[in-house]
């Protein structure tokens, strides 16, 4: 029993790290230490830097262009992302629609539009949850009516991230309501945003910045080879993908990236800022966090340790999600509460790297805490809720 | 990586969980618990004779140079099987002072002993007054020529009853709470000055108030150096706490499937309990917690064992999980079990009450907190 890794896997590692030193761009880490947002262009430069280097989808098969690392060669490089600070590659593309066209679409189709996304040249989004569908997603309601070569799309989708920066989009439609479950008769169909009839219209979230959007489909035609796999098979599809969110979704070392920056921050060796080595109450919550980050770790290692040698996850994995957000949000919280009253000025303007320093009211990312804590509130509702991953548990661990 | 266990490992698991399957019933564990003895003779035994006794100790003491992976194995079925034999006490608390500390002479009069069953022994690390802090000794230790003199009152001796020698921490200089001028004694129970008022605890395990008055004791007795015996009490401390967080997981483990059944069969409202959401989202809590207290272990177990401060924090770490989730767990087995959680019959009280004993045993979450701290500063 051990957690050491073998000397190639050393090797790997430094491999990586000396891929990060050299290659992540000095202008996008520095917005991201200093928490400005980040532009589609960054994105886009950074995910094309990993194409180039050939590791745009670590998860992706060979044939595809992914890379052929195994389990822990992974881990390391999330690993590595995350002790770099590099921006998570944005999922919609690499992380779900891809997984789901080598795996369900036809030849025709992976030759279209795979090498557009592990290229980063096409922008995805995800059209599944509708004003009245959420939780319950397969209530969902907007249609696909088959006429000719053609599928004629109606209907809303809602939450959709990063929608009104998408050049494609992929959905979850009904195609038939004559079903004995409401699972069946969805069907998962790719639209080009630029098509006649789709308008994409803002939701301002709770930190006040435009991140998600509401997608309306009105008499959109979509020819009929862009369906995926079978018509009426697409919950299944669908599904699949959202396992892939749930297993990706932990962030781990993203957050043990972050807990050292807290630790930082209120060691404040350089005097400015005030001090909170002093409060045992705020460092209890931080051991706690602490704690409760390195069960995370080990779990996350156990279930990495079980897939390395070919078996499935146990029960251990099921809580990754829940645990790991839960934990991203406790970061948060107490990010915010380290920076006291300079997390309340909403002043979003100053994250802008071209804005005065001088001019800035408190510390640091002092006052995009309290905005961070305010939108990740997120992490606990997305991908399935907490909740709903709690129904799940107890469904298929537990057997009740 | 690998997290999994050897063979050899996972055959020390089969013999310990066969044993309780076999000859150690829920019945028979009651019977002993509630009996006179402090335990069972004959299932002492077994452990002996299949050799468990011997697993910590090196090959030149006569042990089988098993590490804490193999301790681990059979504290978790120690767990789940609610034993009472005086495992802890011997061969953690007691063989773990002597393999760090005893000469060849002192190993083959009382190591050796314990390895083949013929010597019972403890470790008595706390007094009335010092709580969790092991440097609290007030217990003291004059020097006379070739004797020591003993005065003091030692609290919680675990299977102090049975113990034919109990090792005893007595301070031979500086003041009460100085980790300096501890030493350690070996003090053969039956010695004039020895008064033991024993005791069952609520968990059914034994233990005893222990006053030595005036007891001369050889100073061959006296383990390791004069006044440097804190090290060795704390890290036998810290093995005796992963043994028994080993032991909490596998009590956590055995209440949440208990549970679970028991919430599949119990019907209510014409409906078994398990169908209702709101306690499928409590079991989900507890089995979450029994997950992350397993990472948590195997982080302990997975810890550079020489680096001694970060085998110290995870150790603290997982003490401190223990006495959260522990908690946790116990709690809900028992709300979620209605009525009969809280009855004398039912296994679940008797799990719930030894979790309890090990959520203080060694140092509640509170202090384990603080120490993990400390720890994390330095």
């Amino acid at each position: 029993m051990h957690v050491s890794f073998t000397s190639e896997e050393n090797d790997f590692q430094k491999e990586v790290n000396s891929f990060f030193n050299a290659k992540y761009p000095a202008d996008i880490k520095d917005k991201q230490n200093k928490s400005v947002p980040l532009e589609k262009e960054d994105f886009i430069r950074w995910q094309k830097t990993l194409y180039e280097q050939g590791w745009a989808a670590p998860n992706w098969p060979v044939e595809y262009g992914g890379t052929g690392w195994t389990p822990v060669q992974k881990y390391i490089f999330a690993n590595e992302n995350a002790k770099a600070n590099a921006p998570a590659i944005v999922p919609f593309g690499l992380g779900m629609v891809g997984p789901v066209i080598y795996t369900y679409g036809n030849e025709a189709q992976k030759k279209k539009f795979l090498p557009g996304i592990l290229a980063s040249d096409v922008w995805w989004c995800q059209g599944y949850s509708e004003p009245g569908s959420g939780s319950d997603l397969a209530s969902l309601k907007m249609k696909a009516e088959r006429a000719g070569n053609e599928y004629i799309l109606n209907g809303t989708k809602t939450w959709t991230t990063l929608g009104h920066m998408a050049d494609w989009i992929f959905c979850l439609v009904r195609t038939s309501s004559d079903v004995a479950r409401r699972q069946e008769g969805i069907s998962f169909i790719l639209v080009d945003m630029s098509t006649e009839g789709v308008s994409v219209k803002p939701i301002i979230t709770i930190e006040g910045d435009r991140e998600v959007n509401e997608v309306h489909f009105e008499n959109v035609k979509v020819p009929a080879e862009n369906l995926i796999g079978e018509e009426g098979k697409g919950w299944t599809y669908g599904k699949v993908l959202l396992q892939h969110e749930r297993t990706s979704i932990a962030g781990v070392a993203r957050s043990q990236y972050r807990l050292s920056r807290l630790k930082e921050k209120i060691r404040n060796s350089d005097n400015t800022q005030p001090s909170l080595t002093g409060d045992s109450d705020f460092l209890k919550k931080i051991g706690q966090l602490e704690i409760e980050l390195k069960a995370l770790e080990f779990t996350e290692l156990r279930t990495l340790a079980a897939v390395s040698v070919g078996k499935a996850p146990g029960p251990e994995s099921s809580l990754l999600k829940i645990r790991g957000t839960e934990i991203q949000q406790k970061l948060d919280e107490l990010f915010m509460e380290a920076a006291g009253y300079f997390s309340l000025p909403y002043v979003p303007q100053q994250y802008n790297l071209n804005s005065d320093p001088e001019e800035h009211v408190g510390f640091g990312a002092d006052s995009v805490s309290s905005l961070v804590y305010f939108n990740n509130r997120k992490a606990s509702i997305y991908g399935g809720s907490n909740e709903i991953q709690k129904n799940i548990i107890a469904k298929h661990v537990l057997g009740l | 990586m690998d997290l999994s266990i050897s063979e050899e490992q996972s055959a020390i698991r089969d013999v310990i969980s066969r044993f309780i399957e076999n000859e150690y019933d829920f019945e028979k564990r009651m019977s002993i618990a509630e009996g006179d003895s402090a335990f069972d003779s004959d299932a002492y035994n077994f452990f002996v004779e299949q050799g468990f006794t011997a697993i910590p100790f090196s090959e030149e003491d006569g042990g089988l140079n098993g590490g804490p992976v193999e301790t681990m194995l059979i504290m978790k079925e120690i767990g789940r099987g609610l034993v009472l034999e005086p495992y802890l006490e011997n061969v953690i608390l007691a063989g773990g002072v002597l393999k760090r500390l005893a000469t060849d002479d002192q190993k083959s009069k009382w190591l050796s002993n314990i390895i083949n069953g013929e010597l019972q022994s403890t470790l008595a690390f706390t007094e009335p007054q010092s709580r969790f802090n092991l440097n609290d000794v007030a217990t003291v230790a004059k020097d006379n020529g070739d004797k020591a003199i003993i005065n003091g009152k030692k609290s919680f001796v675990l299977n102090g009853k049975e113990a034919d020698i109990i090792i005893v921490p007595a301070r031979t200089s500086g003041s009460q709470t100085e980790a300096e001028g501890i030493s350690l004694f070996v003090v053969e129970s039956d010695l004039p000055g020895i008064s033991k008022n024993n005791y069952k605890t609520v968990d059914g395990h034994s233990a005893s108030e222990i006053t030595f008055k005036n007891v001369e004791i050889n100073k061959d007795n006296l383990l390791g150096e004069i006044g440097k015996g804190y090290q060795t009490l704390e890290s036998t401390i810290d093995d005796a706490t992963l043994a028994v967080c080993a032991e909490a997981t596998g009590i956590m483990k055995s209440l949440h499937d208990k549970t679970v059944e028991y919430s599949k069969n119990r019907v209510q409202f014409g409906l078994p309990i398990g169908g209702f959401q709101a306690l499928q989202h409590r079991m989900v809590d507890t089995l979450m917690a029994c997950e992350e207290t397993e990472s948590i272990l195997l982080w302990a177990l997975t810890t550079n064992q020489d680096d001694s401060s970060s085998l110290k924090k995870a150790i603290s770490g997982l003490k401190y999980q223990i006495g959260i989730a522990g908690k946790h767990v116990g709690q809900e087995a028992v709300q979620l079990h209605g009525g009969m959680g809280i009855s004398w019959e039912l296994d679940i009280a008797h799990f719930f009450k030894r979790l309890s004993s090990i959520e203080i045993l060694f140092g509640n979450a509170d202090f384990h907190m603080k120490r993990f701290l400390t720890l994390s500063n330095n």
